[in-house]
């Protein structure tokens, strides 16, 4: 009947006089930070629920489990152990086949020999989590100004297009060629990021659609490109790319056999510098006001229009580096569909890291630790991918509802609901 | 009816809103509930109106304990609420906002349309209350609207009737029918809880104060054993200056002039007409007048944040109609918007990063695109050391700091730095006495430092105490500009739209004048 009534929400409560409590002991403070909701605290938990969840799939989905969970009342001990041993192989898989087997990295120490098996899978972690951070760090940047930038996955082409092109164009000594083709990644996605941040700017044209929208462009344009001159491989009927320079190539960090490359410092000089950006740069603080109180940007003198078409560049040249990481660093030649779900998968990326670069980064991590060891799992237990997959979705959709975990493990106190992660569609 | 509350408390997390309330109201008495933001006033007729639940304590009608699952059930048992925000459906008659809930039907469903006016026509004869029935809501003005909504609660038998700060949307003379309304409905033995933080009208209309603070009962007493200066001190705490101190204005140079202003709202009506004034240092120009009648736009117009239809301004003898609003603050205006919440502060930030939102990209707080950090935490320290902010730590988040405070900040943003005109708008809405107190005496400074200022306000004891001189607003135009010293009655006639020679445009007691212009 009344919605006036309950205003108390919106009027702030009486000055918290500083009230200068006795400090609390350690193990209190620790007993809080347990129970109170914080954001280390609902990420842990919504990692813990997805392979919680994980595990009860992997019961329900394999038969082996399901046929000895129906001895239940007769061999009781052997359903447990089954259900015990099955799930535990697939998570040890997990583990392994993401950041390596601790037996094989204790061998490799101990004799120096196996190096390269030890290190795999963690150098195929960073490789896969290079391209995704970047992109999301631009996500969540736009997030961070109130933009909700979808067009992750045409800016990432674009950028690959463009790196592509100097790849295979030109052929200056690697010195100058590795950054010339980072040059061109960023240029390239920034060019696509500004035709929706323009289109917003002067008339108002909602991001989300925009970016939407140019994604099939960017696509279809792509397929366009890989069937003519000059990106069609020569002497080709498929749409595939010319293979860039080895000039062009971003080099391998750690030796030949590990396919980790300068890509990663790339994504690290990103997570700085968007860090640097937002935490002492004042044109990130323009982005910060006019993300979270648009109103209060105008009054103070802040130019909204400016703000979001330098956004939508920024967040689409991130978008594009993290094409060209991936084309430079691994794949050497564009196809159709290029990037994949990675224009995406960095929007997932940015929200389990709740927009900050740090998390950003940590998400970055667990999204490609749970891809790569989600292979290794399916190699060697069978278990399918989408098993990954699902886990992914699950621990990104706690993470994106704080409320729900606070209701399901009954933590006290939501200061988490704050961060804001993005305005409706009415903005 | 008689209305008792027993020991109501209600607590959210950690914040006790109500702390074991008793309040009683008799039968045919004004009660009035006194009390800043954040005393638990509003908390507390949730309550009462079943909006929310009570921790523990009891609610009494006519010595019978009641609980109210929701409003409905509370309207059965003859309880009435006129929100400070009117409840009306703004393109429906008074009759048909009046039946809207309890429609009178024929056969089939049909609406009985005759009923309800009848009903409008018993009850506005019964109590005074004269209003149209067939007028359509959004064309009436705020007083009437409001006595649509007090009807409203009559037609459903209230027996007490609960008014939510009535008067903060009322000319002076709307107030004193307001008053006269309120007085007959007591005489025909309903009670009525007045909830207000205004002090005069708590001396003129209450039978019987309550006074609250943080939550708890301060005391009751009657307008006849207290002054305002006791109430004030109840209601604070301590006790406040109720009169600003300002020697008389010496002013200087002209520093802004507005010439033939005129602003369009985005449906192309005008809603500032042709308005000119100018404002010297060391002065203060009051615009007063009832809100809606164009101050918003004329506060938008002097920032820079609304096109204008027509119309110069100069600032220093500079044209600066086409500036934007960077220009002028760095030009040295210095702007304290009407919403705090929604234009002067990012609450989701610390109170640093507030304390130079303005200014966060100009040395000292920043120098080549980077911010200067231990700068801005320094500054900010001194600002809330120097205005006096109650907050633990300049990294606090501003949503975390009362009205008063969050107001502290923005006063104390654009007044730490030169100014040489200071727009503020309603710069003490909402503020408890303490925090208005301060306010009037920074801005008062802030003249005798030879700024000039403009204030609008919809307060006529805020512009009774500070302006220098008083333009007072209706409809997008400036009735008159006047002296303080003409006192109440005639200002507020003209914000009534009534001028000397009574050719005004509308008249206080016409109940039917179109709405002016929002």
């Amino acid at each position: 009947m009344s919605d006036t009534g309950i205003t108390l929400g919106a009027v702030a409560p009486p000055a918290g006089e500083a009230a200068a409590a006795p400090a609390p002991s350690r193990w209190s403070r620790f007993f809080h930070w347990m129970v109170e909701a914080n954001v280390v605290m609902v990420t842990a938990l919504a990692i813990f629920s997805g392979l919680f969840v994980g595990a009860i799939l992997i019961i329900v989905t394999q038969a082996n489990v399901l046929h000895a969970w129906s001895e239940l009342f007769s061999h009781p001990g052997t359903t447990a152990s089954v259900t015990f041993f099955t799930v535990g192989d697939a998570y040890r898989d997990l583990f392994t086949g993401s950041l390596g087997d601790p037996f094989v990295i204790g061998h490799a120490i101990r004799t120096g020999q196996g190096w390269t098996a030890a290190l795999t899978p963690i150098s195929e972690t960073l490789l896969y989590a290079s391209p995704l951070c970047v992109a999301g760090l631009g996500v969540g940047l736009g997030f961070r100004t109130g933009m909700f930038n979808i067009g992750g996955q045409g800016q990432l082409i674009a950028g690959a297009m463009a790196a592509s092109y100097v790849g295979f164009e030109v052929n200056p000594p690697a010195i100058i060629h590795v950054p010339l083709c980072i040059l061109a990644g960023f240029v390239g996605g920034s060019l696509a990021g500004f035709i929706p941040g323009f289109l917003k700017a002067r008339t108002g044209a909602h991001e989300v659609i925009v970016t939407i929208m140019l994604n099939y462009v960017f696509l279809n344009l792509l397929v366009l490109a890989l069937t003519t001159q000059p990106f069609q491989l020569p002497n080709q009927q498929n749409a595939v790319g010319r293979t860039i320079f080895p000039s062009a190539q971003l080099p391998r960090i750690f030796g030949h056999n590990l396919r980790v490359n300068v890509g990663v410092l790339v994504a690290i000089a990103a997570a700085l510098g968007v860090s640097w950006l937002l935490r002492r740069g004042t044109l990130g603080f323009g982005f910060r006001v006019v993300g979270a109180n648009p109103d209060a940007a105008r009054v103070a003198g802040i130019k909204i229009s400016r703000a979001t078409i330098l956004v939508l560049v920024i967040s689409g040249g991130l978008a594009g580096l993290a094409g060209m990481i991936s084309l430079c660093g691994s794949d050497y030649f564009l196809s159709s569909g290029y990037g994949g779900t990675v224009g995406f998968d960095c929007i997932t990326v940015a929200l389990l890291g709740r927009n900050r670069p740090i998390g950003i980064v940590l998400g970055s991590l667990l999204f490609a630790a749970l891809n790569v060891g989600g292979r290794s799992m399916q190699a060697s237990t069978g278990i399918p991918l989408d098993l990954a997959s699902v886990i992914q979705a699950i621990i990104v959709f706690f993470v994106a509802t704080p409320g729900l975990v606070n209701e399901v493990y009954r933590l006290r106190g939501m200061n988490v609901g704050q961060g804001l992660l993005t305005r409706g569609w009415a903005a | 009816m008689k209305l008792e509350l027993t020991g109501i408390t209600k607590t959210f997390g950690s914040l006790v809103a109500d702390d074991d309330v008793d309040l009683t109201v008799e039968p045919g008495e004004i009660h009035a509930l006194l009390g800043e933001n954040g005393a638990g006033k509003t908390t507390l007729m949730n309550v009462l109106f079943g909006l929310m639940h009570p921790d523990s304590g009891e609610v009494a009608l006519d010595g019978e304990n009641v609980h109210f699952a929701d409003p409905g059930e509370a309207v059965r048992h003859g309880i009435g609420m006129v929100h400070q925000h009117f409840m009306l459906v703004p393109v429906f008659t008074v009759a048909e906002n009046v039946a809207l809930g309890f429609e009178p039907t024929r056969h089939f469903g049909l609406l009985d349309r005759r009923q309800a006016r009848a009903e409008v026509h018993r009850i506005s004869e019964e109590f005074g209350l004269e209003v149209d029935p067939d007028a359509v809501v959004e064309e009436l003005p705020v007083g009437v609207q409001q006595r649509v909504e007090i009807l409203k609660a009559l037609s459903r038998d209230a027996q007490l009737l609960i008014l939510d700060e009535p008067t903060s949307v009322l000319t002076p003379q709307e107030t004193e029918g307001l008053f006269a309304i309120m007085r007959s409905l007591a005489a025909s033995g309903r009670s009525l809880l007045f909830i207000t933080h205004k002090l005069k009208e708590v001396l003129a209309v209450a039978d019987r104060i309550t006074v609250m603070r943080l939550g708890a009962v301060i005391g009751t007493t009657t307008p006849q054993a207290t002054t305002e200066a006791e109430l004030a001190t109840m209601m604070v705490g301590r006790s406040v200056e109720l009169v600003v101190h300002k020697e008389t204005a010496h002013p200087g140079d002209v520093v802004l002039t507005v010439d033939d202003l005129t602003v369009e709202d985005p449906r192309g009506l005008t809603v500032v007409d042709h308005i000119s004034f100018d404002v010297r240092a060391g002065e203060i120009l009051a615009l007063a007048g009832v809100q809606g009648n164009g101050q918003t736009e004329i506060e938008e117009a002097l920032c820079g944040l609304v096109e204008l239809a027509s119309g110069r301004v100069t600032f220093l003898g500079r044209d600066i109609t086409g500036a934007s609003p960077k220009l002028r603050l760095r030009a040295g205006m210095a702007h304290i918007p009407e919403d705090r919440v929604r234009d002067g502060l990012v609450v989701s930030m610390t109170v640093a990063d507030n304390l130079i939102l303005d200014v966060f990209d100009v040395a000292p707080h920043a120098r080549f695109g980077a911010r200067n950090l231990g700068e801005v935490r320094r500054s900010g320290e001194e600002n809330m050391r120097d205005f006096d902010i109650r907050a633990s730590s300049v990294d606090m988040l501003v949503s975390t700091l009362s009205g008063g405070n969050q107001q502290k900040v923005i006063v104390a943003r654009e007044l730490s730095r030169p100014t040489t005109l200071l727009v503020a708008a309603q710069p003490t809405r909402g503020l408890d006495v303490g925090s208005i107190e301060y306010v009037h005496k920074r801005i008062v400074e802030e003249r005798d430092r030879g700024a000039a200022v403009v204030i609008i306000s919809s307060e006529l004891d805020e512009v009774l105490a500070l302006g220098d001189r008083i333009a007072v607003i209706y409809r997008g135009r400036i009735m008159d500009i006047v002296d303080p010293g003409v006192g109440r009655e005639q200002i507020g006639l003209l914000m009534a739209g009534v001028t000397e020679d009574g050719a005004g445009s509308g008249s206080p007691v016409a109940a039917l004048a179109p709405e002016p212009p929002r």
